[in-house]
């Protein structure tokens, strides 16, 4: 088992294993089909340290913050590295918000340094946004073309110092991360992630997916989601194993890049994971009669075989097509950020490719609780990870209540937001506002969610307060954003979608003209972000004394409603 | 050379030839997540079709943010 008790900081981890395993591949970044760089330990170190001492020589110091905006790519890798080396705390934010979501982000933050590509900083540099957030003093762009116009940017390539730069010690309990959880729109929830967080999680995961050198690990969920952060990049590289990035995520280039790199392990969404199942089920149902029925054999003997434990060895072996499509290498593939269908588990392993389920939110310092597939369960997101404490809050009488968690991996709080952080961790009780239940065997079954907010298949949290915004200044009475779910709890995970809820002006009707408006400013929030839905109440919503919208008394009125009838079209 | 508004009809036609729809029912300013009802693998795919038949490379971040079929055509005659 993976021993990181020694260290006080991630910075410190990444620096002995930097050493330990010089001479192992580090990285692998390839482009379609042409493989780009591949880069040992000790190649990662020579190409941070100068990047570090350039921050250093910047006045870029113990508890700074440095924001990193850009797709999986070892420069990733590379940034987050010498800003932990320099004691700074990394501000990962996804490079798929809108250049003013990221400039309000940059902002709240307070980072100093912004570290981005070329492509996202021509759309953050001409965003109005820029104005607001004067505390980024330091912009680095990778990959700019020779003579393009970098708008007040460095390159991150010419960004070196030169000499050794000097490590800078921090203790557990430091912040090492804000990671946004959400807040795009309302109020922006920043997970302050210590140290202590990460390095107690790295050992929690490793104990039942263990990474050593020689393990490949592809990386395709962003790198500042809380999963790939730490199986893309903390976990791999304090162990000696190697991430491969690809930078483009088209189908094709990602099933090559199994066999082309013998991957080990990869992260996925559960929509990229349905998408391989539906994949792989159109190959077998194209199987000529006679090798459909000998396919089926085998996998019902795999079936049986490994229905306590997985035994890769035998699947491998007895499924060998299947598993060479996947390179032969394949341990198992992570899957997070959503809810998962249990047949789409189930059919994976049942052609001896576990998928390694779970359940587990940012703030808890990514995952709770893991299948750890002795036996595989497809029914439920696994046991509590070791050191998580998972309680059951105000059961019902069938078992489900919310579920809290205690653990040394819960955050130290939101950033700047005391009152949320209250209310959020209690006693140091993370109350997670999903809900669940125990079975006898110890797994957790998720039960939907006590909070308003989405789960995308993609792995989108989608908060209503965070889609509102677009709605402001409608010619309606009042509205507010609602989940579905919120409203009306049904006990499940799939299906989610958001709701606008409408009290038109005396005399208004929900007619075209409306819906046109509605329509035009829904298309303007990225896809996944849309509402779905209106839903008609006629009366005023209640409000707090300084007018804010009691949303919880609202839902409750709406509850009443029956929702097929109830959500109107758009 | 194309001119941007016969790249913009081979787009449409692509699209539609792509998700089985009949020839027209695409028009330039349509949102094809809205339009098609596709996620962004689904959309992935389209890309990788449509870099087949211009005979050009559109990275991924060229099309982040994308979700007009005219906005598309622009990135694509930007590189012919």
């Amino acid at each position: 088992m993976l021993d990181l008790s020694k260290y006080q900081s991630i910075g410190e981890a990444l620096r002995d294993a930097l050493d330990q395993y010089a001479n192992e591949v580090c990285l692998i970044e390839a482009d379609r089909d042409r493989e780009k760089e591949r880069l040992t330990y000790l190649e990662f170190k020579a190409r941070a340290h100068p990047l570090a001492k350039a921050l250093q020589d910047g006045s870029f110091s113990s508890g700074d913050r440095a924001s990193i905006i850009m797709t999986n790519q070892s420069k990733w890798l590379i940034s987050a590295y010498a800003i932990f080396f320099t004691g700074g705390v990394l501000v990962p934010l996804d490079y798929k918000l809108t250049p003013d979501e990221q400039w309000q982000l940059l902002k709240h933050s307070s980072a100093s340094v912004l570290i981005t590509e070329y492509p996202i900083w021509r759309q953050l540099g001409a965003s109005p946004g820029r104005a607001a957030a004067s505390n980024v003093g330091t912009i680095l762009v990778t990959e700019a073309p020779a003579n393009a116009d970098l708008d007040g940017a460095r390159r991150w390539e010419e960004f070196r110092g030169a000499g050794e730069p000097v490590f800078i010690a921090r203790k557990r309990s430091d912040t090492a991360c804000i990671v946004y959880s959400s807040g795009t729109g309302g109020r922006s929830k920043g997970c302050m992630m210590t140290h202590e967080n990460y390095l107690e999680q790295c050992v929690a995961l490793t104990s039942i997916y263990p990474f050593c050198p020689g393990v490949r690990y592809l990386s395709i969920l962003p790198t500042n989601h809380a999963i790939d952060f730490m199986v893309g990049f903390f976990g791999p590289l304090t162990c000696g194993a190697a991430v491969v990035h690809l930078r483009t995520l088209r189908p094709e280039f990602v099933r090559e890049a199994f066999p082309k790199y013998k991957i080990t392990y990869v992260s996925l969404v559960p929509l990229v994971l349905k998408n391989l199942q539906k994949g792989l089920q159109t190959r077998f149902d194209a199987l000529p009669p006679g090798k459909r029925k000998v396919f089926n054999a085998l996998v019902r003997i795999n079936k049986a075989l490994t229905k306590s434990q997985p035994l890769l060895g035998i699947s491998r072996r007895l499924l060998k097509q299947v598993h060479e499509a996947f390179g032969g290498e394949l341990r198992t593939i992570i899957v997070g950020g959503a809810f998962t269908e249990p047949q789409t588990l189930q059919f994976f392993y049942d052609l001896g490719i576990p998928v390694a389920n779970g359940y587990g939110l940012t703030e808890a310092g990514t995952a709770i609780t893991v299948n750890d597939l002795r036996p595989f369960r497809a029914d439920t997101v696994g046991k509590p990870l070791p050191g998580m404490e998972v309680r059951i809050v105000n059961p019902a009488e069938d078992g489900v209540g919310e579920v809290t968690v205690r653990s040394k991996t819960v955050m130290a709080g939101y950033l700047n937001e005391p009152e949320l952080t209250a209310e959020t961790i209690i006693d140091g009780w993370l109350q997670t506002g999903d809900l669940g239940r125990f079975d006898g065997t110890g797994h957790l079954q998720l039960a939907g969610r006590k909070k308003n907010m989405i789960v995308t298949e993609e792995g989108k949290n989608i908060y209503p307060e965070d889609v509102e915004t677009v709605f402001e200044s409608l010619r309606v009475g009042e509205f507010c954003v609602f989940a579905a779910n919120y409203i009306w709890p049904k006990r499940s995970m799939i299906g989610e979608k958001l709701v606008l809820v409408l009290h038109l002006e005396p005399g208004q009707q929900y007619g075209e003209e409306l819906r046109r408006e509605i329509n035009a400013r829904n298309n303007r929030l990225l896809n996944y972000k849309r509402i779905q839905g209106v839903v008609l109440l006629d009366e005023d919503f209640p409000r707090t004394a300084s007018l804010k919208i009691k949303r919880n008394v609202l839902a409750e009125r709406l509850a009443v409603l029956d929702s097929a009838a109830a959500i109107l079209p758009l | 050379m194309r001119t941007l508004e016969q790249t913009t009809q081979e787009v449409l036609d692509l699209a539609a030839k792509h998700f089985q729809l009949p020839a027209g029912s695409l028009a330039p300013g349509d949102d094809f997540f809205k339009k098609l009802g596709i996620d962004s693998l689904q959309t992935l795919e389209m890309l990788s079709r449509l870099e087949n038949h211009f005979g050009i490379e559109l990275p991924d971040y060229e099309v982040q943010g994308v979700s007009d079929f005219k906005t598309l055509a622009e990135r694509i005659q930007s590189r012919l």
